[in-house]
């Protein structure tokens, strides 16, 4: 508290005014600076907390030459990236091989924002929020921006004239359209509850009845999984699945364009975990009080409800990473299928699902507080249940074969052909 | 409007970054090109061919059918922002809710009929085949 640039800050009153213009374009000036910087800080960071989370995981020591205990890692990588040769395949159509990089590395690091970060800071000039922009259309922008991705990575496949890249390139579009649209009906329960899309009503929604990962559980899975697809990691990481594509779409890319990919991955990372943790988790809310959502705000308000959501956040990423070297990579067809026929249908009937519930607990009179976050989780419960207890049970995405005995298989294929579908159509 | 000033002005910065980062790499870096080099890589053998050959059609497909799924949710999203104003036949109450005895089923089967035929068709292309990848 002894900062120099705290002794700025004041404690607020209640009704502290928004900034006037100019405060309002330095202090926003100020979080796009600090905000990008940390972004790129973080997927340096992370690159390394990847190798270090695995080497953990796989009992070894990772990186720990540069720097005290590898903390340098990072820094001599993107060294070394900068300065090495580029090199331009011969064939390749070389301005859309230029543009691809910058095309997948510009909307990674324009999608957060929308994303509120913190309770409102006093300040002696006015309010100032922490969000960079608390745009009116706010997650309609996140899904628009996001999916732009795309166009990097599948441009990039196609112009370098591969074929491990153009089949990179192809897997990961039809990949990331495929789950856009489970993920989009994820957030339509999300937007029924807080009957708003700007981000900051959503979390504001969440304090006060109840986290979505408790009233929604069921899309809250629909969603994480959706988003591990569409930042291409494991087990959704086809379009760069190293034992049959060498490295997907940026085989052919060297030097800084390579890091351009790479950072595009990372930050698409901490912005999918920041998302999960605004639609999901609350947000910057901390739990069971109401305290850090109500004025006046203050400094440690501020401050606490920083590290909140940073906590959240770190979980996500670690979970990414966690995922990442545990779970074995999907195949194509089964990939395909999860999003299609067990995801979309999942999404659609939740929502249904939500809305009877919605409209049931309102004309019982259950009030928007505890009471009607219980009852929705015990709905959630029974949801849950129903399709990872029943529905599921470990055979939607596996290959049937693998899971079940040589005779129990044998009768299911004589029932298979018995029925009026062709073998084709049964996926037999 | 003046709020979406932070946003083009990060669109600017992140723009502004991208190409200069790339310029930079460019001029301080030195290509030795050779014609080995050059090659695109196939796992160390001569390359066969061009990669710019056909390709499933199925990629197609999917796009085909993400067009009109994505439009669906584009549909349900608004409809998912005004469900509790158009399911109560009153204000809404300051928590969101709707007052008890007011509610009504105006917006819920209004989508339920849409969700009805989007499962139809949804079923259709199912049964279709589209949906299949081996």
């Amino acid at each position: 508290m002894s900062l120099p640039v705290l002794a700025l800050l004041q404690a607020a009153d209640p009704q502290l005014p928004p900034l006037h213009f100019w405060p309002w374009l330095i202090f926003s000036l100020i979080k796009l600076l600090v905000v990008f910087t940390l972004y790129m800080v973080a997927a340096a960071l992370l690159t390394l907390a990847e190798r270090k989370i695995s080497a953990w995981i796989q009992d070894r020591h990772g990186p720990n030459r540069v720097g005290p205990g590898g903390l340098m890692q990072p820094l001599a990588d993107g060294l070394k990236n900068f300065v090495k040769e580029e090199t331009f395949p011969k064939f390749s159509n070389k301005a859309l091989f230029l543009i691809a990089p910058m095309l997948a590395f510009m909307p990674a690091l324009i999608t957060w924002a929308v994303i509120p970060f913190g309770s409102p800071l006093p300040t002696r000039w006015g309010r100032v929020d922490l969000v960079l922009a608390d745009i009116p259309v706010g997650f309609l922008y996140i899904l628009a921006i996001s999916s732009l991705g795309v166009y990097g990575i599948v441009l990039a496949g196609w112009s370098s004239n591969n074929k491990y890249a153009l089949l990179g390139g192809l897997r990961s579009s039809a990949q990331m359209i495929s789950y856009e649209i489970a993920m989009g009906m994820a957030t339509i329960p999300v937007v029924m509850l807080a009957g708003n899309v700007t981000l900051g009503a959503i979390v504001m929604t969440q304090a006060h009845q109840g986290w979505n990962i408790v009233t929604l559980t069921l899309a809250f899975f629909i969603f994480m999984v959706a988003a591990f697809a569409e930042t291409n990691r494991v087990p959704f990481d086809l379009p760069e699945a190293e034992a049959e594509l060498v490295a997907g779409y940026h085989s052919e890319y060297s030097a800084m364009k390579f890091s351009f990919f790479f950072i595009a991955e990372y930050a698409n990372m901490v912005t999918a975990s920041a998302l999960m943790t605004t639609l999901f988790l609350g947000g910057w809310d901390i739990p069971f009080t109401l305290w850090d959502n109500l004025p006046p705000f203050s400094v440690l308000k501020t401050l606490l409800t920083l590290v909140a959501f940073l906590g959240k956040l770190s979980f996500f990423l670690f979970l990414y990473m966690w995922i990442r070297w545990t779970l074995p990579r999907f195949r194509y067809d089964q990939l395909m299928s999860l999003g299609w026929k067990v995801m979309l249908p999942m999404a659609l009937a939740y929502i249904v699902i939500i809305a009877a519930a919605i409209l049931g607990l309102d004309a019982l009179g259950v009030p928007r507080d505890w009471r009607f976050a219980l009852s929705m989780f015990a709905l959630n419960i029974v949801v849950v249940f129903i399709v990872f207890g029943w529905l599921d049970r470990g055979r939607i995405v596996s290959p049937a074969s693998s899971r079940i005995s040589a005779g129990e298989l044998a009768r299911l294929r004589t029932m298979a052909h018995r029925s009026t579908l062709t073998p084709r159509e049964t996926g037999d | 409007m003046q709020i979406y000033v932070p946003l083009l002005l990060l669109i600017g910065f992140v723009a502004l970054n991208a190409v200069g980062i790339t310029l930079v790499s460019h001029l301080i870096t030195r290509g030795r090109p050779n014609p080995i080099k050059e090659q695109p890589y196939e796992s160390g053998i001569p390359p066969l061919g061009d990669a710019r050959e056909r390709f499933s059609v199925k990629f197609y497909m999917v796009a085909m059918l993400f067009i009109v799924f994505d439009i669906e949710t584009v549909f349900m999203l608004p409809w998912g922002v005004y469900f509790q104003r158009l399911s109560c036949t009153t204000q809404l109450l300051a928590s969101g809710a709707c007052p008890r005895g007011a509610t009504s089923f105006f917006g819920f089967g209004e989508m339920l009929v849409f969700i009805a035929i989007l499962f139809v068709g949804f079923i259709y292309v199912w049964k279709k085949g589209a949906l299949q990848w081996d």
